[in-house]
């Protein structure tokens, strides 16, 4: 490329001189890093505007409905004809309800491929298994939400009688598959970064495989475990089209998991996917729950941080 | 000090080693679990959907008609989509990983930017979905066209472009630069002319990725209330459109059971899209990757 360009000129020196002389070459080097600033400062101004729109429009919501029906309602009938209802508490029922049951798919399977992977696969099998598991990870959410509603769901039923069409358990099931990989891969990563004379060590004393994994391996890599947990947790909870497809549209405040839920996220779509008029309470209370969701989802995400720097074990 | 007691642990070492062998077994079923999912998920989306994918499919408008419906609108939407897409978030991406790399002193305005745009890559797909409906469909007022859509989305995956970029930006090795500031060049020169060009494969595999992920992202669709049932196909950024995953979700919806073969019909074209989009990924990390 360089000597292409050279050609034509009859000498380096002359090039230098040449191009030295134009001043425009010293205000670039001054303007670039101020557009480049400039073009970093979008996804500040991102998040500052997601903040901004969910505080101005919920304020909105909150001169109509007061805040304290709202955070301790249990009742979520924003459709009724004659008096609406905004008790938040369904919303977050039904998406806790969902998260747990994720949870509780998604930590065993996870960890225990995790271990799978790191103590006992040979790179052979990992390099093929881990590909896989990706692929896994980037399925688009709506296509979980389908094969959840025409494959899970029915299979359930026939495990389960009675179970309703849109369930919490259908839904919360897939969510758990969907964040499965995020916690494999990330606790993976946890366990491989534990040196290998750690083990070798352990193994020297006469553990066998699994004692070194479980007693050594994976408390060495706790921190790491958890915060991949605490992450999947957030994901979960901020997934949205699984839960609209499976999980229904009926706000409940209660524990049951086979009857038809309602999440925050699955709330928003409805609303939007409708015609929740513009200005209409229906339309600013999304943003209400947005600025829920949005609190709950940034929580976490600071838990994981805070664990996975703190108490990030140094080798 | 109490010595090792030989025969406690000989009796004990065929135990160990069963446990030993039955975790393993059980591990190796529980990595299992999640491909044979995949496999399934896979199958039942194939069976389902294959007879549905004729001519007709990729020719017709949405109806309501399942024979009749087809997926031409969103098709078009989606490619027309990732226009938008893909100059603004790498533009942006690549603007942003420049200057954090390359330029950003430590200061706690730089180190804010990067705490933000970690915390930005968690929050939920819909929240995103909001704020393209506050800014860009009522304040900006593009209502639900394309460029509405594009900007949400890009905004969506700035931060997955951002960190991939910056990764890419970092294994550029530093004696490369130091070369080039050498031979006289200026700071601007260096990146354009040695630091990019050594980091552009892995930018563009890091940046395909992250669309991929856009072409499958529903709900910030949604929530901007990009329409369904269109009948035409855009004409210019500003026109109304609609996206794949949009058009799954509404055949998803509906009550007629032949709407799921339709809508595995449409998944099927979806994977398709994604499967072409991560195989150029590939090809292109495989055909630049330069090891120093």
């Amino acid at each position: 490329m360089a000597q292409k360009r050279l050609t034509g000129h009859s000498s380096v020196q002359e090039l230098i001189a040449k191009s030295s002389n134009k001043k425009h070459k010293k205000m670039i080097e001054k303007i670039i890093p101020i557009i480049l600033l400039l073009i970093a400062s979008v996804s500040v101004l991102t998040t500052f505007g997601i903040v901004f729109t969910l505080i101005v429009e919920t304020g909105i919501f909150f001169s109509r409905v007061r805040i304290t029906d709202f955070l301790f309602g249990t009742e979520w009938f924003p459709f009724a004809n004659t008096e609406q209802l905004f008790g938040i508490l369904p919303l977050i029922a039904g998406t806790l309800k969902v998260t747990l049951i994720a949870i509780i798919v998604a930590v065993p399977f996870g960890i225990a491929s995790a271990v799978f992977l790191s103590e006992y696969a040979s790179d052979n099998t990992r390099r093929i298994i881990k590909p896989i598991l990706e692929v896994l990870a980037g399925i688009p959410t709506i296509v979980y939400g389908f094969f959840a509603l025409t494959f899970v769901t029915p299979l359930l039923q026939q495990i389960i009688p009675g179970l309703k069409i849109f369930n919490a358990l259908s839904p919360g099931i897939v969510v758990g598959i969907m964040i499965l990989p995020m916690i494999a891969s990330l606790s993976e990563d946890a366990m491989s970064s534990v040196p290998k004379s750690i083990r070798e060590g352990a193994l020297a004393m006469g553990s066998t495989k699994l004692e070194v994994a479980l007693k050594v391996v994976l408390p060495a890599a706790l921190s790491g475990i958890i915060a991949s947990v605490v992450l999947a947790i957030s994901r979960a909870i901020g997934e949205t089209m699984i839960v609209s497809l499976a999980g229904g549209s009926t706000p409940k405040f209660d524990f049951n998991v086979t009857d038809s839920i309602q999440t925050m996220t699955a709330y928003i779509v409805q609303v939007s996917s409708g015609d929740a008029g513009y200005g209409t309470t229906i339309y600013y209370s999304i943003y209400s729950v947005g600025f829920t969701l949005f609190i709950f989802t940034l929580l976490m995400n600071f838990i994981a941080h805070v664990i996975s720097k703190k108490y990030r074990e140094e080798y | 000090m109490k010595y090792v007691n030989q025969e406690s642990v000989v009796k004990r070492m065929n135990r160990r080693l069963i446990t030993n062998r039955v975790f393993k077994t059980l591990f190796f079923f529980a990595t299992l679990f999640a491909l044979v999912i995949l496999a399934i998920l896979f199958y039942r989306i194939t069976t389902q959907g294959i007879g549905y994918l004729t001519p007709e499919f990729f020719k017709n408008f949405g109806s309501r008609f399942p024979a009749k419906a087809g997926i031409k609108a969103a098709l078009v939407g989606s490619i027309w989509l990732m226009g938008v897409v893909a100059p603004v978030s790498l533009i942006l991406g690549v603007g942003t990983a420049i200057y954090l790399e390359e330029y950003a002193k430590k200061n706690k305005l730089n180190d804010f930017i990067r705490m933000n745009i970690s915390n930005l890559s968690g929050v939920p797909s819909v929240v995103f979905g909001l704020l393209g409906l506050t800014i860009f469909v009522r304040t900006l007022s593009l209502g639900n066209s394309i460029l509405a859509a594009g900007f949400t989305m890009s905004l969506l995956i700035l931060p997955v472009i951002i960190v991939g970029a910056q990764e890419a930006i970092r294994s550029v090795p530093k004696d490369v630069r130091e070369a080039s500031y050498g031979m006289g060049a200026t700071k601007w020169q260096t990146i354009t002319r040695v630091v990019l060009p050594s980091a552009i494969p892995g930018i563009l595999t890091g940046a395909i990725l992250a669309l991929s992920r856009a072409v499958g992202e529903t709900a910030p669709l949604v929530v901007i209330g990009i329409p369904v049932i269109i009948q035409f196909l855009p004409e210019n950024l500003l026109s109304q459109f609609t996206a794949l995953p949009m058009q799954i979700y509404d055949w998803s919806k509906r009550p007629q059971a032949e709407f799921q073969h339709v809508a595995a019909a449409g998944i099927l074209v979806l994977m398709m899209f994604l499967l072409i989009m991560n195989s150029i990924a590939v090809l292109i990390r495989n055909k630049f990757q330069k090891r120093y």
